[in-house]
């Protein structure tokens, strides 16, 4: 019972933080399995959705501040993926990778100039903000709403990717551009989709991520956007399923390692997973072979 | 219904189709034999604009459609059967016949009964995923995919590639059965013997050009064809 009540509380945390990471995760993985590209500005559209909820929550109320953080952010992946990406449609993968760096350190040093450099004090979203009772662990109601969340919207993603005529051309794409195009499928169309959704769920995981923390700075998005990316490895990159588990496990670990007592090794022990993971199973839990792209 | 004229593609640096004219009339099937490298896969490539033309014109029902979008060209009739099947390995067989409708809006009912009718395996088959297949029943989807799109032309890329001669024997029997049912094609070939006992109007490509025209039973008979493409 002791040991319950005293790590009651991390397996909790862990499950919440696990939940916003698969949130993040899916972006990455999404994008991975339609263009074979690490879209390492996904981190940095996550800090920004955070960034105009700050802003946006100081002039108007919450249910007009977090559709326009919806808004604002799926915009800003769909101009991130016109701009930086579909340029270099044809060319080869490692420029279009440099490309989202480059869109990465773009993103984060506008966020420097528009912040000034201070911490912006998030906002406290009534509800998810407030306290609930769980047994003897005292915590936010975001822990119990992001699995929760994230479950429904994992659910809903998966039908609209199984059983809609664009989840099939997403599916299609994904196998390979060429024959899709021979379809009469646009390519382009199911790849802005795969951004927007990818921009959405990354905004709903900012709104959940940051109820947790006190402020947002414009290297925010940074280590999540990391975490989740590794999450996206261990479960088999390109895998919807496979993030959202690696996800959980990932959060859920961590911060089991935090109730350990070892909280300075619990970063360390994510990224040591993912060297782990490429040497042991470079295809992640549920990773396609070798033959991904036939 | 099909007519390229003085068409120049440049492909991987070469100029793979130097300047070739040819049409393909209503209701006809039309061959373009030649060995690997000839430029006949880019020739059919460049007329749904996967590759785009360096010049010449393509143009469908009396219409130009060099270098537009491959979905406008896919929407005015015209499909293509691509080297290699390329059906979708992940998408089950009903997925991949949906997927060749995809640019359609309506009911896919009688269709899919159509394909089904034509290659019975596939019905059998409609749940497993399209990757499962042997090479034969690939090539069933392949072309029953592009039938879901109701083309007036369907054009195929060596479509007995690969394939026991039985097999290629039951692809060419769908072939005169879907002309049979009113579709026009373009078949290229490496089988020259099947695909010119098979055609109305030959052409016979070597190295981006066009040398050679004729019937199909015309050129089954001529000597340099024979020499070069028929084995004797």
């Amino acid at each position: 019972m002791d040991f319950i009540s005293k790590n009651l509380p991390y397996l909790l945390a862990g499950i919440s933080v696990g939940g916003q990471y698969a949130l993040i995760a899916i972006g990455y993985t999404m994008v991975y399995g339609i263009l074979r590209l690490i879209n390492f500005a996904h981190g940095d559209i996550f800090m920004v959705a955070a960034l105009v909820t700050v802003y946006a929550t100081t002039s108007m109320p919450l249910y007009l501040s977090i559709p326009l953080t919806l808004v604002v952010t799926v915009a800003l992946g769909l101009l991130v993926e016109r701009a930086a990406y579909k340029p270099l449609r044809n060319a080869p993968r490692m420029s279009v990778m440099i490309s989202a760096i480059g869109v990465s350190y773009l993103l984060q040093n506008l966020a420097l100039y528009v912040t000034g450099g201070l911490a912006q004090t998030y906002p406290a979203i009534p509800f998810i903000s407030g306290t609930v009772q769980i047994g003897p662990a005292t915590t936010k109601m975001v822990t119990l709403v992001t699995p929760v969340l994230t479950i429904v919207l994992v659910f809903a993603l998966m039908q609209l990717i199984n059983h809609t005529k664009i989840g099939m051309a997403m599916r299609a794409a994904a196998n390979d551009f060429e024959t899709s195009r021979l379809m009469g499928i646009k390519v382009d169309n199911v790849i802005s989709m795969t951004f927007l959704i990818g921009s959405f769920l990354a905004a709903v995981g900012s709104l959940l991520y940051f109820t947790n923390y006190a402020s947002v700075v414009p290297t925010s998005g940074a280590m999540p956007g990391l975490k989740a990316f590794v999450a996206a490895v261990f479960g088999g990159i390109g895998s919807i399923p496979g993030a959202v588990i690696g996800a959980f496990i990932i959060g859920i670990c961590e911060n089991i390692i935090k109730g350990l007592g070892w909280t300075t090794f619990s970063d360390a022990f994510t990224f040591a997973l993912l060297i782990v993971i490429l040497i042991v199973k470079p295809t992640g839990l549920f990773g396609e072979g070798a033959t991904d792209k036939v | 219904m099909l007519k390229v004229e003085n068409l120049k593609v440049n492909y991987g640096g070469i100029e793979a189709v130097k300047g070739i004219s040819f049409e393909v009339p209503e209701n006809s099937i039309v061959t373009l034999i030649g060995a690997n490298g000839a430029g006949k896969s880019t020739t059919l490539r460049s007329i749904v604009s996967l590759v785009k033309p360096a010049s010449g014109s393509i143009n469908f029902l009396g219409e130009n459609i060099t270098g537009k979008d491959t979905n406008d060209i896919v929407a005015r009739g015209i499909t293509l059967v691509p080297e290699g099947r390329k059906i979708f390995p992940d998408l089950t067989v009903l997925e991949n016949l949906k997927i060749g409708a995809y640019m359609r809006k309506d009911s896919l009912e009688d269709d899919l009964n159509w394909v089904y009718d034509l290659f019975p395996r596939l019905k059998e088959r409609h749940w497993q995923a399209g990757g499962t297949l042997s090479g034969g029943e690939q090539q069933m989807l392949a072309v029953a995919r592009a039938l879901m799109s109701r083309p007036k032309l369907i054009m195929m890329d060596e479509p007995s590639l690969g394939l026991a001669p039985l097999i290629v024997q039951g692809i060419f029997d769908i072939i005169r059965e879907i002309h049979r049912q009113g579709v026009t094609i373009l078949l290229i070939e490496q089988n020259a013997n099947m695909a010119l006992r098979t055609a109305d109007i030959g052409y016979v490509m070597e190295t981006g050009s066009i040398t050679m025209t004729g019937s199909g039973a015309e050129l089954l008979v001529n000597e340099k064809v024979r020499e070069a493409y028929l084995g004797n």
